[in-house]
């Protein structure tokens, strides 16, 4: 595969292939053992996203977010059910999904720009190509005067920026979050929030978000993915219509209020 | 740890947790009015994981070391117990000087402390990949954890006869022994180690495209390497202890062979001194290994190492 620098084309990589989604999930379910019983946390599961979305998934606290997410990722294989990245059925792990967790997951021993870097080697970057991609994701998430400092030195914030750099550099199919600023006080989310937006903008990610703030998942998606709890199923596909470009203060206008009591009562169903 | 700078704001105390709810109208349920507020008053001296300031840090190990030197000085000094069985703290010094001057003490220093070296190093080498394998993959930990846990729980001193059988009474014995004393224990804490390391470093390195090799190599190892440090320095102190146990059964040289040798013709004094030099060495190593571990993990924030 041809390493460059896409950021913001998506490269059809041979012209006369189907238009497949990036990512999608097929008649997903996931059953745990829990203390002898069969517990059953995903049902029948179905998601499709399309090149450069930007999609959040929100649901009730226990729905079976995050095991989605980790099945999605690789990290847990599915009861039933299957993966397809760019209609490839996927097992198992790969840095064609990304990911960025909720706790902070960053390799403490390494520098932030280091941490960057550890996808782009395994990756089979030349130096210069590393180097080039380091500075330009750094940029991104506004942390280039800290590419040396280690994980210990940043704040909460700067480590979750730090962590959504070096997935991005590494650039993936599809970007899953799961709550990633869910650790966050509430004006380092708001920032994060719109540097997501501009992130995005920038860089026109395919991005999986979840979130259980409705708020968040309004303002940076243009799809919400509304769940169901006990057994976890999606209760409906809900296409955000607001301007493709927003600001903070887009969270008072009445569109965004309705949408927001609209989903909150979905979820409070 | 640096001190906490006094600009930081005071943590919060316990009490201000319990504080009710500021938006809460509901009555009280208790409608008896809270008797005794409980209120945690700042101390330097029993601060918890707080730092001490520097003059307690350095008073405090002159009266850790002071105390024990004044009972051994009274006892002694003051006749209570016989010269044969507590020589006085000076008789020991000079006595010391005295092996070292004309009995060629280093030689012994110098044999024990590359035998403890050598079993040590043997021990590290056949470790710390057994233990990243077992602690990583649960298939080589079944494999192996029958043999490590057993073996674990058998005294080395019972295999010492075997081993003199198998490798005779020359220096191959001794790193054995002291080999087998600890590497059972550097496993078992290495793997402890590697099953500590939380689940988001592991899935992060996945899904950035790390295949197992590199998560052993650049994950499983880095963020273990702290830990695994922390074990050689515990386990180092336990090499002596299996050193000794090997010198005192065979050897023409070390510090354990000259300790029994001393307590044969009642040298009580000499005893002592081999003892006190054993403390030194396993200071000094310690020490050692403390800045081994600082160079190789200065990422690593733990208070006090
Ligand atoms: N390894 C496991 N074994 C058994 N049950 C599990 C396991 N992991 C998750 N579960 C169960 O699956 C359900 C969903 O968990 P999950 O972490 O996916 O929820 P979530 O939607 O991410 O919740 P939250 O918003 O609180 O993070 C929970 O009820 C949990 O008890
Ligand atoms: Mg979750």
């Amino acid at each position: 595969m041809a390493k460059t620098l896409p950021l913001t084309t998506n490269s059809g990589d041979s012209p006369q292939a189907v238009e497949h989604p990036k990512l999608s999930v097929h008649g997903l379910s996931k059953s745990f053992v829990y203390q002898g019983n069969p517990l059953t946390v995903l049902d029948d599961v179905d998601i499709e996203l399309k090149a450069n979305e930007f999609i959040c998934l929100v649901g009730a606290s226990g729905c079976g977010k995050s095991t989605l997410l980790k099945i999605i990722a690789g990290l847990m294989s599915p009861t039933t059910g299957e993966v397809r990245v760019e209609g490839e059925a996927v097992e198992g792990p790969g840095s064609d999904r990304g990911m960025v967790f909720q706790s902070y997951s960053l390799f403490p021993w390494l520098t932030v720009a280091k941490n960057v870097e550890f996808g782009l080697k395994l990756q089979g970057f030349s130096k210069a190509e590393r180097r080039e991609r380091i500075a330009y994701y750094l940029d991104v998430v506004g942390l280039s005067r800290f590419a040396n400092a280690l994980p210990k030195q940043l704040s909460g914030g700067m480590k979750q920026r730090a962590a959504i750099a070096r997935a991005l550099a590494n650039e993936p199919e599809v970007m899953l979050m799961d709550e990633p600023f869910g650790a966050l006080d509430a004006q380092t989310k708001e920032q994060l929030q719109q540097f997501m937006q501009e992130v995005w903008e920038r860089t026109h990610m395919t991005i999986l978000m979840v979130t259980h703030d409705v708020e968040e998942a309004i303002f940076l998606s243009h799809r919400v993915y509304i769940m169901d709890a006990h057994p976890g199923r999606i209760r409906e596909n809900l296409h955000i219509p607001l301007p493709e470009h927003r600001e903070l203060d887009i969270k008072i206008m009445p569109q965004f209020l309705e949408l927001k009591r609209y989903i909150t009562n979905q979820l409070g169903h | 740890m640096t001190e906490f700078s006094s600009k930081a704001p005071e943590p919060t105390t316990p009490d201000e947790e319990r504080s009710p709810n500021q938006g809460n109208i509901a009555a009280p349920i208790n409608k008896q009015p809270t008797k005794k507020r409980l209120r945690l008053r700042p101390s330097t001296f029993w601060s918890v994981r707080r730092g001490i300031p520097t003059w307690l840090k350095i008073v405090m190990p002159i009266i850790g070391i002071g105390i024990p030197l004044i009972i051994w000085s009274i006892l002694s000094y003051g006749g209570f117990v016989k010269d044969i069985f507590l020589p006085a703290p000076t008789r020991v010094i000079s006595t010391g000087i005295e092996l070292f001057t004309e009995d060629e003490l280093i030689k012994d220093i110098f044999a024990s402390a590359s035998r403890v070296l050598g079993g040590f190093a043997l021990a590290g080498l056949v470790s710390i990949p057994i233990g990243l394998l077992m602690g990583t993959f649960e298939s080589i930990a079944s494999l192996l954890n029958p043999f490590v846990s057993a073996v674990r729980y058998m005294p080395v001193a019972a295999f010492v006869p075997l081993i003199v059988i198998w490798a005779g009474i020359d220096e191959t014995a001794k790193y054995l022994i002291v080999f087998l004393g600890i590497v059972l224990y550097n496993i078992a804490m290495i793997v402890d180690a590697v099953r500590a390391i939380p689940d988001e470093l592991l899935n992060a390195a996945y899904t950035l495209g790390s295949n197992r090799f590199v998560l052993l190599s650049k994950v499983i190892f880095p963020a273990a390497l702290p830990s695994i440090m922390n074990t050689m320095r515990v386990n180092i102190a336990g090499a002596w202890n299996f050193l000794i146990l090997a010198e005192l059964i065979a050897a023409e040289q070390g510090l354990g062979f000259r300790i029994i040798r001393s307590q044969r013709y009642l040298q009580t004094d000499r005893v002592l001194f081999c003892i006190l030099i054993i403390g030194i060495i396993g200071l000094l190593t310690d020490f050692l290994l403390k800045q081994l571990g600082m160079f190789l993990t200065p990422w690593y924030e733990q208070g006090e190492r």
